[in-house]
């Protein structure tokens, strides 16, 4: 015979290490390149691992990313430039989140609600955009871009990320709306209220979970997009993190692990923040499906 | 309140044809139920006269006024959801007093009606709570009360019974009767459950395929229905039907469930056939509770065997077999035999029902 606590007390030990090992797994980068920046080039390209545990923390990595500390000339700009370019992408990123969530909201909720002809067909079309790789549309895009002036400008950027993450949003959110019943709308109506008022009064409240997903993923995709940023965005004063980044990679004297660490921990805040206060949505936005109407 | 009147509606999903050139007229104060099963238009119907669907033809009135080209916020007509259709993010308060916002009506007001409302469907208790804190009964009352609170022109309820147990859906179908009688409103209703139709209805409007096979009373639906579909549909267990060929002559018979028994056809029957028959074949109905049982043979009595005995505590249901066919007879509870019984059938000759195997439209 089964005792059943020890079964549980058991099973309980071996998701806990299981859910351990994947912590370790996953976030292990994020720790070591928080704690590299925090770490002198000397301590960071140790190759004894206890300095990976035994080191000073000091801040003169932020120091020089920040611009408060002098360092060797670098590629673009100097590292100091990063506070410029971290404001670059969150105006491009957070414009581009609101303009392609908000469109792609709209579209998919008449892609929801209305009889539509060759509706299945305009949903296709609208994700193949999605299916060729930016190489391969990015000189067109270039020279399109640079002959109606939107190269090495916020608003071309901008206007290029809505575009990518425009069908991610058509498709996520005719998902949700899908979910949402109907009826809540028809009772609006016959409560009164015009389907205008009704998308916003009722349907809209409840789409806010699937909303604060999406835009999840949106900014995600904005915040970290290289390629399109590296073309169309070069110059310094327009260009957006990733590429500053990558830029700086390499410098007079070698690797600049510090000052790259910082930058990234720096990059990733913003993500994690915005995140962390949508959380409560996402974690029903993600689970929609199975939430019991 | 108002009469609700429907000319010559059509209603189209691309090929499919919902509802199909269909005539109604609703009296004011009337319970009117569409009844029909699942996919015959009642709820396309509904949501017509709602305004949730536009008809590709016909007309819609409510009272004197043409309502096809008026949005549904502007119709003055209530609904009540299969699913309630309860607001998640709202309080059932705030759900209530949804419609009356829409109306600018002031605030104090509001609550006085929400008030008022709740105390009628006996919620009052329950207006902080949010939907999915309300059992579905709550749910329910919810509902009504969102409907009841901006006194409507008109009430429409689609299927608002069907997600209860079904103690609770007895209970709430004599409380929606009464409350519709002291509301004094104008209600269509639609189920696809007969219990529900014949309890609350004041008049039945039996549908299928998008068309009106019957509109009448309780009492006419189930006891003389004009089509086969309809006798079938209402009452339960469904009406016993035979394949049946009549004979004319000097002696005019009914041979019944090939050959299984014959009746003498009266002249008035007769009569009656050979005016709207189209042809000889006929489908014979006889509903169980109008079936005598004897265990002794007798004038007129129908010799058959106890195929299966359900006793329902307050009637027993007996599967009778007659020749080749099963025939279903309700009789009292001290009424018992064992399976394979011989048993005689007596049926009540004001109760027989003739439909024409062709059109399937009622002769008798």
């Amino acid at each position: 015979m089964y005792d059943s606590t020890t079964t549980r007390v058991v099973r309980g030990v071996l998701i806990g290490i299981g859910i351990a090992a994947a912590l370790i797994f996953f976030l292990f980068p994020i720790y070591w390149i928080v704690l590299a920046s925090f770490k002198t080039k000397l301590e960071v390209s140790s190759p004894t691992p206890l300095h990976l545990f035994q080191f000073t923390p000091n801040l003169d990595n932020y120091a020089v990313v920040l611009g408060l500390k002098k360092q060797g000339p670098m590629a673009a700009g100097s590292p100091g430039d990063f506070m410029g370019r971290l404001v670059n992408s969150i105006i491009i990123a957070g414009a581009s989140t609101f303009l392609s969530v908000l469109f792609g909201t709209l579209t998919a909720y008449a892609m929801a609600r209305f009889r539509i002809p060759g509706k299945s067909d305009i949903l296709f079309y609208i994700l193949s955009s999605r299916m060729l790789p930016p190489v391969v549309i990015i000189i067109p895009i270039f020279i399109m871009f640079t002959a109606l002036g939107l190269a090495q400008s916020y608003v071309g950027l901008t206007i290029m990320y809505t575009v990518i993450n425009i069908p991610f949003v058509v498709w996520m959110m005719k998902g949700f709306f899908d979910e949402i019943p109907h009826e809540y709308e028809d009772a609006a109506m016959l409560d009164g209220y015009p389907r205008v008022q009704a998308f916003f009064k009722v349907t809209l409240p409840n789409a806010w979970p699937g909303i604060a997903a999406t835009a999840v993923f949106c900014v995600i995709v904005a915040w970290n997009e290289y390629v399109f940023a590296f073309i169309l965005n070069s110059k310094a004063a327009v260009s957006t993190v990733p590429t500053f980044i990558a830029a700086n990679f390499q410098g007079t004297a070698g690797i600049n692990w510090g000052p790259i660490a910082a930058m990234a921990t720096l990059f990733v805040l913003p993500v994690f923040i915005f995140t962390f206060l949508v959380r409560n949505h996402l974690l029903r936005g993600v689970t929609f499906g199975a939430v019991r109407r | 309140m108002a009469t609700v009147t429907v000319e010559k509606m059509t209603k189209r999903f691309g090929d499919v044809v919902a509802v199909r050139d269909l005539d109604l007229h609703v009296e004011d104060r009337e319970f009117m139920v569409f009844l029909g099963p699942s996919g015959c238009g009642k709820t396309t119907t509904l949501r017509s006269i709602a305004g949730l669907e536009k008809p590709e033809a016909g007309t819609i009135r409510i009272g004197d006024r043409v309502v096809n080209n008026l949005s549904p916020a502007v119709r003055d007509i209530a609904m009540v959801f299969q699913f309630y259709a309860l607001y998640p993010h709202k309080t059932a308060f705030e759900n209530i007093a949804f419609p009356l916002q829409a109306r600018n009506v002031p605030k104090d007001e509001i609550r006085r009606r929400v008030i008022e409302v709740a105390r009628v469907l006996h919620i009052e208790h329950l207006l902080e709570r949010r939907p999915r804190q309300l059992s579905g009964g709550e749910q329910q009352r919810v509902a009504l009360g969102r409907a009841m609170v901006r006194r409507p022109q008109v009430f429409l309820m689609d299927e608002p019974l069907t997600n209860l147990d079904a103690k609770l859906r007895a209970e709430m179908r004599a409380e929606l009767k009464r409350l519709q009688k002291d509301l004094n409103a104008t209600t269509i209703y639609v189920t696809h459950d007969q219990v529900e139709a014949m309890s609350m209805g004041d008049r039945i409007a039996v549908m299928k395929l998008g068309q009106i096979e019957q509109v009448g009373t309780p009492d006419e639906v189930y006891n003389h229905p004009s089509t086969l579909f309809v006798a079938g549909f209402v009452g339960s267990p469904a009406m016993n039907f035979l394949p049946a060929e009549y004979v004319d002559g000097a002696n005019p018979t009914l041979h019944v469930g090939g050959g299984a028994f014959s009746l003498d056809v009266r002249p008035e029957w007769a009569q009656a056939i050979r005016q709207k028959a189209t042809g000889n074949t006929f489908t014979f109905g006889i509903r169980s509770e109008d079936i005598a049982l004897y265990t002794e043979p007798g004038p007129d009595r129908i010799p058959s065997e106890v195929y299966v005995m359900e006793p329902l505590g307050d009637v027993n249901l007996f599967d009778l077999k007659v020749g080749e066919h099963i025939i279903k007879a309700k009789t009292l509870p001290n009424f018992r035999l064992r399976i394979g019984d011989s048993v005689w059938m007596k049926l009540d000759p004001d109760k027989l029902h003739l439909f024409d195997m062709q059109t399937e439209r009622a002769i008798l």
